[in-house]
């Protein structure tokens, strides 16, 4: 064990949490904001106290994101001091710029929003939502900015001894960057979709409050099939961009060694990182792999051979994750188009509804599995092709790292089990009753 | 010149963090001497609800401008901290779940589990920014290549923690005069009494720390050194520290409250400045060798980003400060069973 396998392990701990519950703020707060605008439209008492609802469970979030967000910033510096240094210039200029456009507005509004039902008009308080809503997704873009420069760096020139920043415009327009954001906002919006959708199957199977979670299902629904199309159709383009601009990474996620034109995707395939190929290749479709990456069925796919031991990036790891997240995002369009046309009989089908519910951790899978490939797939750098893992990390002393990293786990256990049963606690007690507050 | 105006607004950042957060955190310290049952106890998370939150993204602020205007800083800051920041990181984790937690269960024992993180939280997060500005006042121990050369307790020293305690005792005050002005009744009338003990506390607490500095840190030499800064300071620290403890104690006797306020506002954020303009412009100088400190001309970021970023922080920051101020405002009555009727309202 060392300071730099530690600071991974704590970092990795640390992000996978924080997106425990990043991407239901980012739906959710959507949803509420289109709840309470339908109220404001048509005064029906029963939108409010869906926004009502569904905005604690988004406050629990929120304070969660919150405090485990203030590490991601804080880790850069304690854990990453050398990556910092070298790269701070374009990458602290994001997260700065992310803090001040968005987090303000969001973190402030969200406390009015939250302590001011009775004391502002109900257009006003609609509005403070959206406020919420569009800075969440805001600061996302930001974010995802700052890691499509890591993934795959632009408008930079090294100078000084570390990265410059020579084209801002560059670095926030490039095409990776807003793959990324689609693919990761989409991602955020199904898993928002099938929270709400799962918690009202709840109540739905329950038969109570029937037509308050008729219509949250319903909203969220529409939201999830939405994004579900997006996600799939996106996802393909996602990995083309890979394809073209990291391609370690798209070697590694599909576990494919050597160099090969006309490259063919297997349908069940085992790899064997230690020998340099895989185990089992069975039910080859000739190009099809060529086809995905290079829209060409005649493509020249480069193998991992092709670079050297040093700069690939884990194999397994990468194609089992990949492979995580394209299954579940089939399958969430799969239960997404169900539901559609289950959409107002919903009663009549309890084991959709049933489905529904226990599908609600799924997304969240899907989404650790498809950061688990953003950032184990560029392995070995920090930054591709300019800056390694092992390069980037502070001069601390193992104790150090290690005593913080057994700290982040207790923690954050502790904090992950209160959040999630005040969340269950919460769903199961329902609405509350339809007296005005 | 692009290296010094961001070096004045880096200090002033970590200035209005401290101002803001300061009387959430002194406020969190204090619940446990000020309130005596539940409704007074949600009457002081009341006091903190709306704003804690906007308050502790200056802190994220202050850190992000950190990174992106002397990214060498953030680097060797951050890492040498590292023990005393993980520290405060966790006292904010729990001072701030603390806050959204507590109210969500009426049961006795999950309430007391969150009333001791947030006093816990809060106190050990003054305690430890205290700790950390009084070391970088004072240098700590970094070699030519940025390297920490000393560990957790070598922060502990007796300035490091005279800077601690100045923190502790600064944001109680500044938190206390909150509590005066947002309550009524016995809570307001403890927050009362209890401002005029904390002030002479803090008075105390400010003479030491400012004449350990004399003896413990350079920043006075760098006052009389640099003729620019021989005349600022002669501004600075009379007549906006001093004079604002000195009104602090004014506005308190007559319990004119936001004025009160406002002037321990002035002197956290006179004598934040009063320490950075002092370390100007080193923003880390280093123990070992004055030569191996990190300074605005070798932690600065390239004058493109600075540019930029100081297009964004001041188109960007002055739009933060008007909503903010718009939520102060919107929040500025004292706090009515009323408000304490709902859940959402702590």
């Amino acid at each position: 064990m060392d300071a730099l396998i530690l600071s991974r392990l704590q970092f990795a701990v640390a992000t996978y949490f924080h997106f425990l519950f990043v991407p239901l703020t980012l739906g959710l707060s959507i949803l509420i904001a289109i709840m309470e605008t339908i109220f404001v439209r048509t005064g029906d008492e029963e939108y409010r106290r869906m926004a009502k609802f569904w905005g604690k469970i988004f406050l629990i979030n929120f304070a969660m994101g919150v405090v485990t967000g203030i590490t991601l910033e804080f880790q850069f510096g304690t854990n990453w001091s050398r990556y910092s240094s070298y790269v701070g210039d374009i990458f602290g200029s994001l997260l700065a710029i992310e803090a001040t456009v968005a987090f303000f507005l969001e973190s402030t509004f969200i406390a009015v929003w939250a302590l001011s039902w009775n004391r502002l008009s109900p257009k006003a308080h609609a509005v403070t939502i959206w406020l919420v809503a569009a800075a969440s997704s805001l600061s996302a873009v930001w974010i995802l900015i700052a890691n499509a420069w890591m993934q795959h760096p632009v408008g930079y020139t090294i100078r000084n001894g570390r990265a410059e920043l020579t084209d801002f415009f560059a670095v926030v327009t490039q095409s990776f960057a807003i793959h990324q954001i689609i693919h990761t906002l989409s991602a955020a919006y199904i898993l928002s979709a099938f929270f709400v959708m799962g918690v009202s199957a709840y109540h739905l199977l329950k038969k109570q409050h029937t037509s308050f979670f008729g219509r949250s299902f319903r909203l969220a629904l529409v939201m999830g099939l939405v994004f579900s199309i997006v996600e799939v159709v996106q996802g393909h383009m996602h990995g083309a961009e890979v394809a073209r601009v990291q391609p370690t990474k798209l070697a590694a996620m599909e576990s494919l060694w050597d160099t090969t034109a006309h490259a063919p995707q297997y349908l069940f395939l085992v790899p064997d990182e230690k020998n340099e190929r895989n185990f089992i290749e069975l039910g080859a479709i000739p190009g099809a792999l060529s086809m995905l990456a290079y829209h060409d069925s005649s493509a020249t796919v480069r193998g991992l051979k092709d670079f050297p031991r040093d700069e690939r990036p884990p194999v397994t790891l990468s194609f089992i994750s990949f492979r995580i997240m394209v299954g579940l995002g089939f399958l969430f369009l799969a239960l997404m188009t169900v539901g559609w046309f289950l959409r107002n009989r919903l009663e009549e089908h309890p084991w959709y509804l049933k489905t529904m519910l226990y599908a609600i951790p799924l997304p969240y899978i899907a989404a650790q599995a498809g950061w688990t490939l953003a950032e184990v797939g560029r392995q070995p750098w920090v930054v591709y092709g300019v800056m390694k893992t092992s390069d980037a990390v502070s001069p601390i002393a193992v104790s150090q790292a290690l005593v913080s990293l057994l700290a982040f786990v207790g923690v954050y256990s502790l904090l992950g089990a209160a959040a999630l049963y005040l969340i269950i606690m919460h769903v199961r007690r329902g609405p509350e009753s339809g007296q005005p507050a | 010149m692009l290296e010094s105006i961001w070096f004045f607004l880096w200090g002033l950042l970590w200035a209005i963090y401290f101002m803001l957060d300061g009387f959430d955190l002194g406020l969190g310290t204090l619940m446990p001497f000020v309130a005596r049952d539940d409704m007074e106890k949600r009457t002081v998370y009341r006091a903190m609800g709306p704003f804690w939150d906007g308050n502790e993204v200056w802190l994220i602020t202050a850190g992000g401008v950190t990174f992106a205007a002397f990214p060498l800083a953030y680097a060797v800051m951050f890492s040498s901290l590292y023990s005393a920041l993980m520290l405060l990181l966790f006292a904010l984790i729990f001072r701030g779940v603390a806050m959204e937690f507590r109210g969500q269960i009426h049961h006795e024992k999950w309430k007391k589990v969150w009333d001791y993180s947030l006093t816990a939280g809060s106190f050990l997060a003054a305690l430890l920014l205290g700790v950390a500005f009084a070391n970088i006042f004072q240098g700590i121990p970094i070699d030519e290549k940025g390297v920490y050369q000393g560990s957790l307790i070598t922060l502990l020293n007796p300035y490091g923690l005279l800077g601690g305690v100045l923190f502790v005792v600064m944001f109680a005050l500044h938190g206390c005069i909150w509590l005066a002005l947002k309550t009524e009744g016995p809570l307001h009338d403890r927050a009362t009494t209890l401002a005029s003990r904390l002030w002479t506390a803090l008075l105390a607490a400010a003479v030491i720390f400012l004449a350990a500095t004399w003896f413990a840190t350079r920043l006075y030499d760098n006052y009389l050194e640099n003729p620019l800064f021989f005349v600022v300071p002669i501004l600075l620290i009379p007549i906006i520290a001093v004079s604002a403890l000195v009104m602090t104690r004014v506005y308190i006797s007559r319990t004119r409250w936001w004025e009160a306020w406002f002037a321990s506002s002035l002197f956290i954020v006179g004598t934040t400045l009063f320490g950075v303009a002092g370390l100007y412009p080193h923003l880390l100088p280093s123990s070992i060798n004055p030569a191996y400190s990190v300074t605005i001309h070798n932690a600065a970021s390239s004058p493109l980003t600075l540019k930029i970023m100081l297009g964004v922080a001041l188109t960007v920051i002055p739009v933060v400060i008007a909503y903010q101020a718009w939520v102060y405002h919107f929040f500025k009555d004292k706090i009515q069973p009323s408000d304490l009727a709902h859940d959402e309202g702590y």
